[in-house]
Order: structure tokens, then C-alpha cells, then sequence
């Protein structure tokens, strides 16, 4: 099924002028590249650049959809746009295959692991139900399922995130494609995760020879994955080129913004001011979940100080317990044990900024309305004192006063975010806890958010708690980091000692996995993971 | 395996507690409302001394815990009603008598049971087939003439009481076109054809409007799940749209269909009430309509209590098949 | 524990987000719905017969319970005398057989009835619903175990049977169809109460309520402002999904000779005898039979559309060839989303 394309067309993919608009929306605008057999690009871009519409292009996804689709895409020498609906299955999964971002929606809950591979096997290769069940077992343990044939009686849910995203990439290597199509593959993984599913797929790569193009925000993943990158801007091509290249020299201002704006795990933070007194001191905290048999510890035997005008960065993996010690800290949740004691004396104020910018406003209540609500529930009478002091604060986080009447729809995720920041803001706080702050926000909104709020802690005073899961955002924007694992603090100092000289196994093996924005660096640190066998 | 036997443990022990709360409010409501107990009971030709007498029996001058006590007693064990002259034995799940009927409340419903068992789960497999049948055509064919035919049609269906499709189909069918006689119930174990075709009527009355909502439900289900992530994983892989609908679409209707097959349960019970009344067919809902109107207590609440009981073991029965059916059930 | 969520992910698809919609929205989404319109004009043309009844039958001369025995021939058992079952000038759609009572007064009297019975039990079946349903996910774990086993048990007793005995034991001098409506609202509201709680509860768990819990406002005032307002989407969808059940329920009940007793003229109760006059008076039949269907198919399909205008985003995908379009935009999710 493979064969009558040779010597049809040089290229793998060529795409020529393509243009996808959506009700006279264009989401991709004249965009053109090609990708030769066996070689790698990435398409590199912000939410809302079309990066994963020309990805659904090249398997001709939007026919049917009311999408209009313009240009050319060749892909394994089938013309996309006038191939038949037979030879768009059969390219499909046979000629070139998709890997999606989220593993756990992307699998029928209902069925077996080894029953929907072996199923996308018989579309392409007519063989038995056995036969396509061996396939299966196969390639799940070419991906590293361990004891695949009994794993591959799974249901998705009965896998770790990871598992699931290496099956669905047992199932793109089921009919031995020539072209994998990765989009955003890593996105809903933790580090050290990704870092083991970029190394399967390069190691994939070198044994089956197939061509990749990969869809990502993350310059990182780009970096790590690829020999050629593709920047987009607004569904246009803002720079194309070599990736060393591209992220090393780049030639056009916006990549450069883009750049600039990426955190840098191993970039020490700009010197702040010296910390003052503790305003938080905790002690000992613990948090169950769930009765009797099924109880956990979520938070376990934590304890921490927090000054005055310094960050505390807490970094950890999904179901590490970050997010239950924030909400401890600000009252939210009670410990189970151990206590919150303030530094001097009277329980300082303290408030949170949340991290997903759609949920923590009520899209009822006008912006301002949310933002008065911390003066108005302590009994300010005069409505124009609270106007007044709502404003000032809308103007100190880069909003406008005018805004006040706005509603949560009317604004940008990062603007809602300043939002909340201004609602932590008139409590008078002096604590403040960030969860997660930044992690639904683009790279370039990422760092106004996280200058912002530095900036508002110069001013202020203010002690900042900056949970999150990216360790280079976190070093960005911390003096302290607790480093958290299972519940416990498994390691925590000054920010450049703990990331500059990690002393706990698992730091070291965190840093390790963060993707390196120089391509040279992240193939020796590839290397280097290769030799000791990970968890 | 043992995690799915601790569930049905679970849930057999859930059905059995929610069985114990029904029967103490339905003792409760029927048997302390406003009036004089002891004459509803008996009926309005009771003369005094059989008025005492049914008093005595119901235990009705002791407190309220311990008339239950007595009831709950005569459903687990049996109870003895001395009537003066003789002693009567009303064996184990002993609803009480009938002072009207002169008749014991379980016997009177025994009797009853099969006619109401024919009529509901026939009927049932017909809602199902259809139901379900018409909800995978309609999503088959999305977009397309058949579909709003079929969305048309079923709307119709669900906006029509039970009780008035059975009198047209009824007028139609039996009166103008004569194709059938007016159904009159055969018992299964005397002629099972004829059992048959006398319910054909009553089965396809009490189904269209269950297989509506069961064709509405099936279709969108199937509708939502083709909007999911996983479909398109199928699409972009080149498995045909038979596959997806027939295979993975399908799959999804599963658990709704199971659950809502519960959830009306109820309410199918109370459309073969009306079934019933309509056709003339000697069952348990005809008798319960006789009961009410002439206000015979202890037939009204063993009634409830045995429908209540079907209702509620069929809702644990459909709660452990959705369980079966989707297995992320049990884990939570 | 939710963690981990990144970029692309969190612009598309939150938790049962209410959307901002305001009551503006709500009508411009209802009004681009043809069949919601045309049912909504069937409803307000049914309301409106309703309440002129009295108007109407002054003009038409007649009353809903005066015998006309000399309209009916009572030598063949009462069947009417004239044409089309006694259709005339003083009686516009006949009268009915063996009474000779006026058929169109007793059927424009009869949607008083229906709506009246129907409107009231949905009302006494929200405010328990709400209330238990909001008590159980605000109360403590104890409450909460207690009203969800409570409700749990009103959604297993069938509504038809419960409804049947609890007619049998009431006094026969309370009002009738007030009687039927407060005993229908009394059995079935247990879906209401378990679709408020789940509501919520999932408000509950939205970081806008914990922002609110941190201002430092009470627990009343949070469940007022900030709960209330998310529960309205939910509780008026359904809710306008049980107007046309209780309808059907209070005909049933009616049919059977249990629910709205004569002289008061129910749709249901005229038709308890229809059967026997189909061939000499159809329109005994035709009429209470046809008000049902097209006063429940109306109330259907309207709810459909208010919830369609409430939930604009779970109902694309039920509604008629949208199947596609859905899925084109699963796979081109952050093609619309702008970001700042």
C-alpha cells in the first residue's frame, strides 16, 4: 500500500499557498513549506496561529466541515485537496499519522488498548483479527509498554498519562506510516514525562526513518525534536529556517519577541530587594483526602516561612500537592494537621490569584463589581470611594478605569488575569498566593504577567507564593524555591543554589528533563538520560 | 472482577435500605392521615363492630413504631388475623387484608402480577428496539431528509399521552379496520400465541411514546459523542463512518440508554396503569384505579409497596449494567 | 486535584461554565429558533384562551356545566341531536353526549385547568427541588447524605402511582385541582433536586466562589450572588421540560377518574367515555385529544428552545445537522480563540 507513490513527488509533504478560513475567518493565510522524506519540522506558534489547522490540513481533516480550504497540500504523493474519499482514508493512518495532544480523550474509553490499534491495522492492512492483535501487542511494546501483551486488555483510564500518549503513538506506528504528525504531543504531560516521550519519538525516528512534523508552543519541545522550524504568526509564516538557525540567530523582530519572552530554566533571576520579616510561618501542614481505605495524604509534614517582599516558588508535578498547600495558605482548605502561624502576631491578609482566567470571574458580574468585592465586604459605605479606589487599581495593573462596567467575556485570558490580580490587590494584602498564574497564558503574556507582578512587589512589599509545574517560569520569578514530590518538600533553598546545584535526586532528574532551547545542548542532554534507566 | 462484586454488594445493600425508608413513609402516609383509619379501611358499609374489629387488627390504638413493627412483622414472617370465628394465615410477605374484597392484599396482587409483567417488559423490548433503532438511523443520517423526518416524528411521539394513542390505535386498528379484535387478556401458559396477539395492541401503545424519548436520548448521545476527541482520532486514521458510528458512536449511547431505561421504569409502570384501564386488562394498575376509587387502603399500599419494590430493584439492576458498562463507574 | 493545565488547553473548554449571557442573549438566541417561535406563539395563544374562558363562553352564550338535555336523544343513549354531534350557532363545537353540556366550553375551560394544574405543580416542584438540592450541596456531609437519600428515593417512587394512591386518601372537600397539582409537585421533584445539586456543587468548586469565600463575604451572601445566578440556567431548562409533563400527568390522572372529578372539565376526564361515542360524536374525541397533543407538543418544543438558548453550547450538538459542524471545530480548536 505504500509503494506507487515512490518517484511520484521528491517531497513528503509539499503544502503551496494554503489558506483555510472558517465562516471568513482565515486561520491560515498563503502558507507554503515542504518536508523531505525522514527529516523533522516544527510548526512553532502562540495560541491562534493556525499551527494545528494546517496540521488537520494535511490529512484533509476539513472536508466535510464547511471549512474552505485553499492552496495545495501534497502529503506521500496523494494530492489532499482532490484525493477521493478511498485514498484520503488510506492515507490517513497508512501513509501519514497523528498523534493528538490530550491521550486520555484522544482513546475510546470504552474499548481496549490492543483492539483500537488492532482496529485502525485492519483498515489499512486486510489481515486477521489475530494477526492485527500481534500487530498490536507489537508495537506497544516497541514503545516501551511493559508486559504488552496483558496491558493491551486495558482500557484508557486504567494507564498513566504517559502510558496513554505512548499507546496512541503505538497506534500512528501500527501500518508503519512515512510521515508522523505530533499535535502538540506533550502539552497535558508533566516535565519528566515529556522528556521520555520526545526521546521515544527520536528514537522512532532513527529506527523507522519516518518524516515528522511537529505542532508546538513550546520553542523548547521545537528545539529538542527538530532540524527545521517554521514560525506563525496569525496563520502566516513569520520565519522558516534550520532550527539552530532560527532559535540562535533569529532574523525577524517577532521570533525574537517570542524568544525573549521564554523562560530561561537556567537563567538566574534579576537580584531583588532584600527579604524582610516573616509575615507566615507554617508548620508542619498535612492534608487527607477521602475516607478509610481510600485516604490520602495530599499535602504531608510541609513546613515553610514566608518574608515580606520575597518569593517563595513552589514548583512540583501534577499531584504533587502544590496546589492544596496554596489553597491551605490562603484558608480555602483546612489541614488536616499542623499549623499557619503569622510572623508577627495579627494573621496578615491574604489573598490568591488563580490560575484558569475563565473560571475565577464570575461572568455575570462586571469586572469591577469582582474587584470591589474585598473593600465592599469589609464595609466601605461610600460607593465613590470604591469606584474610585477600583479604578486606581484597574490603571496599576495595565488595564484602563473605563474598564470597571466591562464584563469577563469583553477581555484577553492575560488581561483577565490582571483582573485577578487586582481583585488579591484591594483586600490590602500582604500575602499573596499565585497558582499557577501563568500556565493557561501565552509565552509573550506569560512574562508581562510575571513582570507585573514583581513590579508590584518592589512597590508594595508584598510576599508572593508562585506555585507552578514549569520549573523556568519558577526561576524566573522566585528567590526561594520548595521543590514538592508526593506531598513533601523534597528540596528548597535560594533559587540559583537549588537549580544550579540540585542535591535531591529527583531536582536533578526534574532539571534534567527541561527542554534546552539549544539544539546542540538538548542532543548531548538526550545522551546523557540514555544512559541511566528512568523511572 | 472483585472490584464489580464489591459494587453489587454495594448497591444490593443501597436498594435494600432505600426499600426499608419507602415502606416506612408509605406506612406512614397511608396509614396516619387525616379520618378515622379503621372506617376507610373497612369501607363505608362497615357496621361499628366491624370498625373495632379492623381497629383491633391494624393495631391502631398502639403507637405509631410499633403498628409498624406489626406490619413489617406480617411482611417478613406472616401475621394471624382472627376474625371472631376463625383464624386466617396470611403467609410471608403478608401485605394485610382487604376488608372490601374480603381478600388477602398479596394473593390479590399474585394474581394480577402476570398480566402487568406481559404487558411492561414486552413492551420494553418493543421500546427498546425501536427506540434505539430510530436514534442510530437519525444520527446515521444526520443533516439529511431522513433525519428530520424522524426528529419530526418523534417529537410528535413524545408530545402524544399514552392514553390517547391507545384509544386511537385502539378506534383504528380494533374498531375501523378491524384487524385485530379488541384485546382481551390470554394468559401465557394457556395459549402463548394468543397471549401474543392480544397484547400486540396494548405492548405497541404503552411502547411508541417510551421509544420516542429512548430515540431522542440514543440520538443525541450518539451526537455528542461523535463531537468527542476520540472520533476524530478515528477519522484521522481512515476508519470509515460505519465504523465510527456503528462501533464507537453507538458505544457512548450505551450507559444513557441503561439509565434512562431505569429512570422510566417508573414511569413506564404508571403509562401501564393507563395501558391497562384502556384495554381492559385484569392487572395490577386496573386494580389499583378500582382500589382508589373506592378507597381500599391496605390494596392501595401493598400496591405501591410491590411497584415501589419492582421499580427500585429494577434501578439497581440498571445501575449495576451501566457499571458493567462503563467500568470508570465502579472506580469512583 | 487539578494541576498541570496548559497553554492551549484552558482558552476552549472549562467545567459547566455558565455563559455570560444576561436575559438579552437569552431572548436574541430564542428568537433565531423558527420552531421555538412558532410554539411559543401556540403557548401564548393557549394561555390567553385560557384566561378569557369566561369572555369567550359569555359570548358564545354557554356555560361549561349546564345540562342541555334536549340537545341529546336520549332514546338512543344520549347521542347529540343535529349535525356533527349537535354543532350550532348557540353550540360551536357541539355538546357533549348523554349531558348535553357545551363541548367548547368545557374545552376552553379545560385548558384553564390543564395550564393552571401544570404551571402550579412545576412551582411546588422547583421550590422543594431548589431547596433541597442547594441544602444538600451547601449542608453539612450529614444533610447532604440525608436529602441525597431523600431524593433518591422520590426519583425511584413512579410519579403516576404515587400520585394515584395519595388521591385516594385526601379529603373530598379539598379543592380538586389544587389538590392534583400540590400532590404532583409533592411526588416529582426529585430530578430538579439532584440537577440543582450537582450545579451546585460544580459552582461551588469554581475559583470565582473561592475568590468570593477569600473577600470575605458570608456564606448567604455568596450563596445569593454568586450561586443563585449560575443555578437560574438549569433550573429553568428543566423546569420548562416538566411544564408539559405535568400536563400529560394531570390528563392521566383526570383520564382515570382520579384527578379533576365533574362537574370541573379536564382534557383528560373527557375522554375517560370517548371511546364509546367516537362514531356518533368524533369531535368528543378529536378535541380533548388534539388540545393534548398540541398543547404538549408546544410546551416540548419550547423547551427545547429555552434550553437551547440557555446552553447554547451543549445544544449545537442536538440539534439537526450540526453533527458536522461540531466536529470541525474539534479539529480546529484554537483557529478562533484570540488571544491578548
Amino acid at each position: 500500500m505504500n509503494g506507487s507513490r515512490q518517484g511520484e513527488s521528491p517531497s513528503l509533504v509539499e503544502v503551496t499557498g494554503l489558506c483555510v478560513e472558517f465562516g471568513g475567518l482565515r486561520a491560515v493565510d498563503q502558507l507554503s513549506f515542504r518536508l523531505e522524506g525522514g527529516a523533522a519540522l516544527a510548526l512553532v506558534g502562540e495560541s491562534g496561529s493556525g499551527k494545528s489547522t494546517v496540521a488537520a490540513a494535511l490529512l484533509g481533516l476539513h472536508r466535510g466541515t464547511g471549512a474552505r480550504v485553499g492552496g495545495s497540500v501534497q502529503v506521500a504523493g496523494i494530492d489532499v485537496q482532490r484525493a477521493s474519499d478511498d485514498e484520503l482514508r488510506r492515507l490517513r493512518g497508512g501513509g501519514a499519522a497523528m498523534v493528538f495532544q490530550d491521550p486520555l480523550s484522544s482513546l475510546d474509553p470504552y474499548y481496549a488498548i490492543g483492539d483500537q490499534i488492532a482496529e485502525v491495522y485492519r483498515v489499512h492492512a486486510r489481515g486477521s483479527r489475530r494477526a492485527a492483535r500481534a500487530r498490536a501487542v507489537e508495537v506497544l511494546d516497541r514503545v516501551g509498554i511493559p508486559d504488552a501483551r496483558r496491558r493491551s486488555r486495558s482500557r484508557p483510564h486504567e494507564f498513566s498519562g504517559g502510558m496513554r500518549q505512548r499507546a496512541l503513538i503505538a497506534m500512528a506506528l501500527a501500518c508503519e506510516p512515512d510521515l508522523l504528525i505530533a499535535d502538540e504531543p506533550t502539552t497535558a504531560l508533566d516535565v519528566t514525562v515529556q522528556a521520555q516521550i520526545l526521546d521515544l519519538l527520536h528514537a522512532l525516528r532513527e529506527e523507522t526513518g519516518m518524516g515528522l512534523l511537529l505542532v508546538t508552543h513550546d520553542v523548547g519541545v521545537a528545539a529538542e525534536s527538530v532540524d527545521e522550524v517554521l514560525v506563525m504568526r496569525h496563520g502566516r509564516t513569520v520565519e522558516h529556517g534550520p532550527v539552530g538557525a532560527v532559535l540562535g540567530a533569529p532574523a525577524q523582530s517577532y521570533t525574537r519577541e517570542l524568544l525573549d519572552a521564554v523562560p530561561r530554566v537556567d537563567a538566574p533571576r534579576a537580584p531583588s530587594a532584600p527579604a524582610g520579616e516573616v509575615v507566615l510561618e507554617a508548620t508542619g501542614l498535612r492534608r487527607e483526602f477521602g475516607r478509610g481505605k481510600r485516604a490520602f495524604a495530599a499535602v504531608d509534614d510541609v513546613s515553610l516561612t514566608i518574608r515580606r517582599g520575597e518569593t517563595l516558588g513552589v514548583v512540583g508535578e501534577s499531584g504533587s500537592g502544590k496546589t492544596t498547600l496554596g489553597r491551605m495558605l490562603v484558608g480555602l482548605l483546612q489541614p488536616t494537621a499542623g499549623e499557619i502561624k503569622p510572623g508577627g502576631g495579627v494573621r496578615p491578609e491574604v489573598q490568591m490569584v488563580f490560575q484558569d482566567p475563565v473560571s475565577s470571574l464570575n461572568p455575570r458580574r462586571s469586572v469591577g463589581e469582582s474587584i470591589a468585592d474585598p473593600l465592599r465586604a469589609r464595609g466601605e459605605p461610600d460607593e465613590g470611594r470604591v469606584r474610585g479606589r477600583v479604578r486606581e487599581l484597574l490603571e496599576r495593573v495595565g488595564l484602563e478605569a473605563a474598564h470597571y462596567d466591562r464584563y469577563p467575556h469583553e477581555f484577553s485570558g492575560g488581561q483577565r488575569q490582571r483582573v485577578g490580580i487586582a481583585r488579591a490587590l484591594a483586600a490590602d494584602p500582604r500575602v499573596i498566593v499565585c497558582d499557577e498564574p501563568v500556565s493557561a497564558l501565552d509565552v509573550t503574556t506569560q512574562a508581562q504577567v510575571v513582570a507585573l507582578l514583581g513590579e508590584l512587589q518592589r512597590e508594595l512589599g508584598l510576599a508572593l507564593v508562585f506555585v507552578a509545574h514549569d520549573l523556568a517560569v519558577v526561576r524566573q520569578a522566585s528567590d526561594r524555591v520548595a521543590v514538592m514530590r508526593r506531598g513533601r518538600i523534597v528540596e528548597s533553598g535560594p533559587a540559583d543554589e537549588v537549580y544550579d546545584n540540585p542535591q535531591d535526586p529527583y531536582t536533578q532528574q526534574l532539571l534534567a528533563a527541561v527542554p534546552a532551547l539549544d539544539p546542540g545542548l538538548a542532543a548531548r542532554r538526550r545522551a546523557a538520560r540514555r544512559e541511566p534507566a528512568m523511572v | 472482577m472483585t472490584r464489580l462484586a464489591g459494587f453489587v454488594l454495594r448497591r444490593a445493600a443501597g436498594a435494600l435500605i432505600t426499600l426499608f425508608a419507602i415502606s416506612v413513609i408509605v406506612y406512614v402516609v397511608f396509614y396516619v392521615t387525616p379520618g378515622n383509619v379503621a372506617q376507610i379501611t373497612c369501607g363505608p358499609r362497615c357496621s361499628p363492630a366491624q370498625v373495632h374489629q379492623v381497629a383491633e387488627q391494624l393495631h391502631l390504638h398502639d403507637p405509631l413504631y410499633e403498628r409498624y413493627w406489626h406490619f413489617l412483622q406480617g411482611l417478613v414472617v406472616g401475621q394471624d388475623y382472627s376474625t371472631g370465628t376463625s383464624v386466617e394465615h396470611c403467609p410471608a410477605p403478608c401485605l394485610g387484608l382487604s376488608y372490601q374484597s374480603d381478600q388477602q392484599v398479596t394473593r390479590l396482587i399474585l394474581t394480577k402480577l402476570p398480566v402487568s409483567l406481559s404487558l411492561v417488559f414486552g413492551a420494553m423490548v418493543l421500546w427498546l428496539v425501536l427506540g434505539v433503532g430510530t436514534g442510530v438511523l437519525s444520527a446515521w443520517r444526520r443533516g439529511r431528509l431522513t433525519e428530520r423526518l424522524l426528529t419530526g416524528i418523534t417529537l410528535a411521539g413524545v408530545a402524544t399521552p399514552v392514553f390517547v394513542i391507545g384509544l386511537v390505535l385502539m378506534i383504528v386498528v380494533c374498531g375501523e379496520l378491524e384487524l385485530l379484535p379488541f384485546p382481551q387478556y390470554v394468559a401465557f401458559t394457556d395459549d402463548p400465541e394468543q397471549w401474543a396477539w392480544n397484547l400486540l395492541l396494548p405492548w405497541f401503545s404503552l411502547a411508541l411514546i417510551e421509544a420516542a424519548a429512548f430515540a431522542r436520548l440514543t440520538r443525541a448521545a450518539m451526537l455528542e459523542t461523535l463531537a468527542e476527541d476520540h472520533i476524530r482520532t478515528f477519522r484521522a486514521y481512515g476508519v470509515g463512518e460505519r465504523s465510527v458510528i456503528g462501533r464507537h458512536a453507538l458505544r457512548g449511547a450505551f450507559a444513557p440508554v441503561i439509565a434512562l431505561n431505569a429512570n422510566n421504569f417508573g414511569g413506564a409502570v404508571g403509562g401501564a396503569v393507563l395501558t391497562e384501564t384502556l384495554f381492559g386488562l385484569p392487572g395490577i394498575g386496573q386494580e389499583l384505579v378500582h382500589a382508589v376509587n373506592v378507597v381500599d387502603l391496605p390494596v392501595v399500599v401493598g400496591m405501591v409497596l410491590v411497584i415501589g419494590f419492582f421499580v427500585v430493584i429494577a434501578n439497581a439492576v440498571a445501575d449495576v449494567l451501566y457499571a458493567v458498562a462503563d467500568r470508570r463507574v465502579v472506580l469512583t | 486535584m487539578s494541576e498541570a493545565l496548559v497553554a492551549t488547553q484552558a482558552a476552549g473548554t472549562g467545567p459547566a461554565l455558565p455563559a455570560a449571557s444576561g436575559a438579552r442573549q437569552f431572548w436574541r438566541r430564542l428568537w433565531t429558533q423558527r420552531a421555538a417561535l412558532v410554539a411559543a406563539a401556540v403557548v401564548a395563544l393557549l394561555v390567553l384562551l385560557a384566561l378569557a374562558a369566561p369572555l369567550l363562553t359569555a359570548i358564545e352564550g354557554q356555560d361549561p356545566t349546564t345540562y342541555h338535555p334536549s340537545l341529546v336523544d336520549s332514546a338512543r343513549g344520549g347521542v347529540p341531536v343535529g349535525p356533527f354531534g349537535g354543532v350550532s350557532g348557540d353550540h360551536w363545537l357541539g355538546v357533549e353526549p348523554q349531558t348535553g353540556r357545551d363541548l367548547f366550553a368545557r374545552l376552553v375551560y379545560g385548558a384553564r385547568v390543564s395550564l393552571g394544574v401544570a404551571l402550579t405543580a412545576t412551582a411546588v416542584q422547583v421550590l422543594i427541588g431548589v431547596v433541597v438540592g442547594v441544602a444538600a450541596a451547601l449542608g453539612s456531609q450529614w444533610v447532604d447524605q440525608v436529602l441525597s437519600r431523600l431524593t433518591d428515593i422520590i426519583v425511584a417512587l413512579p410519579l403516576m402511582i404515587m400520585a394515584l394512591a395519595l388521591l385516594a386518601i385526601v379529603p373530598s372537600n379539598f379543592p380538586r385541582p389544587l389538590l392534583v397539582a400540590l400532590v404532583i409537585g409533592l411526588v416529582a421533584w426529585g430530578n430538579i433536586a439532584k440537577i440543582t445539586r450537582a450545579q451546585t456543587l460544580t459552582l461551588k468548586g469554581l475559583d470565582y466562589v473561592s475568590a468570593a469565600r477569600l473577600s470575605g463575604w458570608s456564606t448567604w451572601r455568596i450563596a445569593r450572588r454568586e450561586l443563585l445566578p449560575g443555578l437560574a440556567a438549569p433550573v429553568i431548562t428543566y423546569a420548562a421540560l416538566l411544564v408539559p409533563i405535568n400536563i400529560t400527568v394531570e390528563a392521566a390522572l383526570s383520564f382515570l377518574g382520579v384527578g379533576v372529578k365533574p362537574p370541573t372539565p379536564s382534557w383528560g376526564q373527557m375522554l375517560t367515555a370517548a371511546d364509546v361515542w367516537y362514531q356518533a360524536a368524533p369531535q368528543y374525541l378529536l378535541l380533548p385529544a388534539g388540545a393534548l397533543f398540541v398543547t404538549v407538543l408546544a410546551l416540548t418544543v419550547l423547551g427545547d428552545g429555552v434550553r437551547t438558548a440557555l446552553d447554547p453550547r451543549a445544544a449545537s450538538r442536538l440539534r439537526v445537522g450540526t453533527g458536522r459542524r461540531q466536529e470541525a471545530k474539534a479539529t480546529a480548536p484554537v483557529a478562533t480563540e484570540g488571544a491578548s
